[in-house]
């Protein structure tokens, strides 16, 4: 135990040292995860780093073994999964946690992404860490599509379908783009087989921009609540035990609710639509992504009016990438210098509407656009509610983050993160920056 | 905290070294545990599982042919042997054999064998099923890979495999009709 929490790597046996000493593998555990200064005034929003690797780890994990039983073949794909929920020994098991690992991947991801925007960890000098997040964001995305369309079912199908399309509204190139991604003239067999090989490779990706997200995070450390710096030893304590400790605390929490999902109500975020096989020649009545593609979804949908020369078509596509690749920028667009939303009393309201509309926009993309919203009130469609998210989706980030920046008056920042922590400033820095020691 | 030190020397024993290790127990055995079901998963399937037995038309077989059947996925190897073969394997002294089995302890009739047609060596099928094919030093098989020879009675005389054939767990279900498993 007490090799955890000794200052430098050097200490430990002689395999240890001697391993050390040619690849300082644990002397580079010891810094960035053993002692690494970390402001003392996280809360448990900072939990979902750890929690999301845990579930990336959990999706590899799970995904591996299920490719074990699993057949890219149109013929047999359905089958496969089927044979996997009843006949390989705890087949179930390993789908119904990577189906449902991919709803709380989500839930995680969106709760980061949120805790970000609301204590301004995108802002100067942590950019960059920011938009590898934005990258890690992006090929989720992509990689869960592709795993959707594993299981062969309709909404698979249709899904994929309906999602290729999207790159038919490209100008000239679009219908070549398409055929290219089928590798025919509908979604079939070759575009089955290149969505499980990518579906293969992307996690693996997505681990790799894991590791330079969080070098970056360790070069210029840790946002806190209060989105002050560190000032020196009294506002940090080691990440060893003491955050060690909250992530596994938050974790051993996250992990109780995925286990009540996966085993109490493993089909609660499904569509019961997929259940059935494939059929090229059937369209479902509606199609409707996974939960985590909805708000996206309503924003294509509500673009359904020409602009100048964009058609209906290609502005709900730039409407939807737009909305996603917006982010990339968003270190750019907020101008102001305060980045906690704790002193920000104008953003902070705006930040919870921003999160009001993302549900809304939820809402409106579980809806068939042309349907009322309340039943008996003529006049609300889910396409005016759809008009209304997305355009304020987009004033949000396009226009409220700069004008806020320079009309709004931030609340004084405190001198140092000890300071409201303590309640006594700098005086009180006795056990501050020490490890634990045996008690 | 508890103090049980026995001498100057020795670190004592605190509340905090039992919180660690019943903490680092529990997540060990837990992490033991959540592994099982991935390699369970590994595990022959209940579909797998269920070709485990074969049922068998040994009508057509005259004496001195054989045939090769398929059971669990493995080849089966039938052979309706001729009055010779079966004294041959009967007289065999138990003291020349490898690994000594009587005939009477192989065959539920003796004028049928049944055994597995995977060679004990490192399970290549052996050659002696089809007249043309070489039968080895005993008339019953021969393994191609790295020269087993097995007898009448599916036993290894010679060569590198430990053991004779196996043979399979099967009943005649009537004259003309074998279940295999």
């Amino acid at each position: 135990m007490s090799a955890h929490t000794q200052p430098s790597g050097s200490s430990g046996n002689g395999l240890v040292k001697w391993i050390d000493s040619r690849l300082p593998v644990f002397t580079y555990l010891q810094k960035e995860y053993g002692e690494f200064p970390a402001p003392r005034n996280f809360n448990y929003w900072w939990n979902f780093g750890a929690i999301l690797t845990f579930m990336l780890v959990l999706m590899i994990f799970t995904g591996i073994f299920l490719a074990m039983q699993y057949t890219p073949h149109v013929d047999l794909a359905f089958d496969s999964v089927e044979r996997i929920m009843r006949d390989v020994n705890y087949g179930w098991l390993l789908r119904y946690m990577h189906a449902n690992g991919a709803t709380f991947f989500f839930i995680a991801v969106y709760i980061h992404i949120f805790r970000g925007l609301y204590y301004g960890s995108y802002k100067n000098p942590r950019e960059l860490l920011w938009i590898f997040g934005v990258v890690i964001l992006v090929l989720m995305m992509a990689t869960a599509f592709m795993g959707y369309v594993l299981p062969w079912g309709q909404l698979s199908l249709w899904g994929a379908t309906v999602i290729t399309n999207l790159f038919s509204a490209i100008p000239l190139v679009g219908d070549a783009v398409v055929t290219w991604l089928w590798g025919g003239f509908v979604v079939d067999n070759p575009t089955l087989n290149r969505f499980f090989s990518l579906h293969f490779l992307l996690p693996f990706v997505i681990f790799g921009v894991v590791v330079l997200h969080v070098i970056a995070l360790h070069v210029t450390g840790s946002n806190n609540p209060l989105g002050i710096d560190p000032k020196g030893p009294q506002d940090t304590i080691p990440f060893h035990p003491y955050y060690t400790a909250k992530d596994s605390f938050g974790l051993a929490i996250w992990v109780t609710l995925f286990a009540a999902v996966v085993f109490f109500a493993p089909n609660f975020f499904g569509e019961p639509e997929n259940y059935l096989k494939a059929n090229p020649l059937v369209t479902p009545a509606e199609i409707v992504p996974e939960w985590y593609f909805l708000p996206f979804f309503a924003i294509l949908r509500s673009v359904d009016f020409n602009v100048w020369f964009i058609d209906a078509k290609l502005g709900g596509v730039i409407a939807m990438f737009g909305s996603i690749l917006l982010l990339f920028v968003v270190p750019w667009l907020d101008r102001s210098k305060v980045r906690s939303a704790r002193f920000r009393p104008i953003y902070k309201w705006f930040f919870w509407i921003l999160i009001l509309d993302c549900f809304l926009l939820g809402f409106v993309g579980a809806h068939s656009p042309a349907d009322q919203v309340f039943d008996g009130v003529e006049g609300l469609l889910f396409i005016d509610l759809g008009h209304v998210g997305t355009a304020w989706y987009f004033i949000h980030f396009l226009v409220l983050l700069p004008v806020l920046g320079m009309v709004e008056k931030p609340k004084p920042l405190p001198t140092s993160i000890a300071e409201p922590v303590l309640g006594g400033g700098q005086a009180a820095t006795g056990a501050a920056a020490k490890p634990m020691e045996k008690a | 905290m508890t103090d049980h030190a026995s001498g100057p020397d020795e670190q004592p024993e605190s509340r905090r070294d039992f919180l660690y290790l019943t903490a680092g127990l529990f997540t060990g055995a837990g992490a033991a545990l959540a592994l099982w079901p991935f390699i369970h998963s590994m595990n022959p399937s209940a579909d797998v599982l269920a070709l485990s037995t074969t049922e068998v038309d040994i009508s057509p077989v005259e004496v001195g042919q054989s045939i090769t059947v398929i059971w669990q996925k493995k080849p089966v190897f039938i052979r309706r042997r001729t009055a010779e073969e079966i004294e041959v394997a009967e007289q065999e002294p138990l003291a020349d054999l490898p690994d000594p089995e009587s005939d009477a302890d192989r065959v539920i009739k003796p004028e049928w064998l049944v055994v597995v047609g995977v060679c004990t060596h490192l399970g290549c099928i052996p050659l002696g099923q089809k007249p043309s094919e070489v039968r080895g030093e005993w008339d019953g098989w021969f393994c191609p890979c790295h020269g087993s020879h097995y007898d009448t009675s599916g036993r290894i005389r010679k060569g590198p495999a430990p053991t004779n054939l196996p043979v399979p767990k099967y009943e005649f279900v009537d004259d003309t009709t074998l279940l295999i498993g």
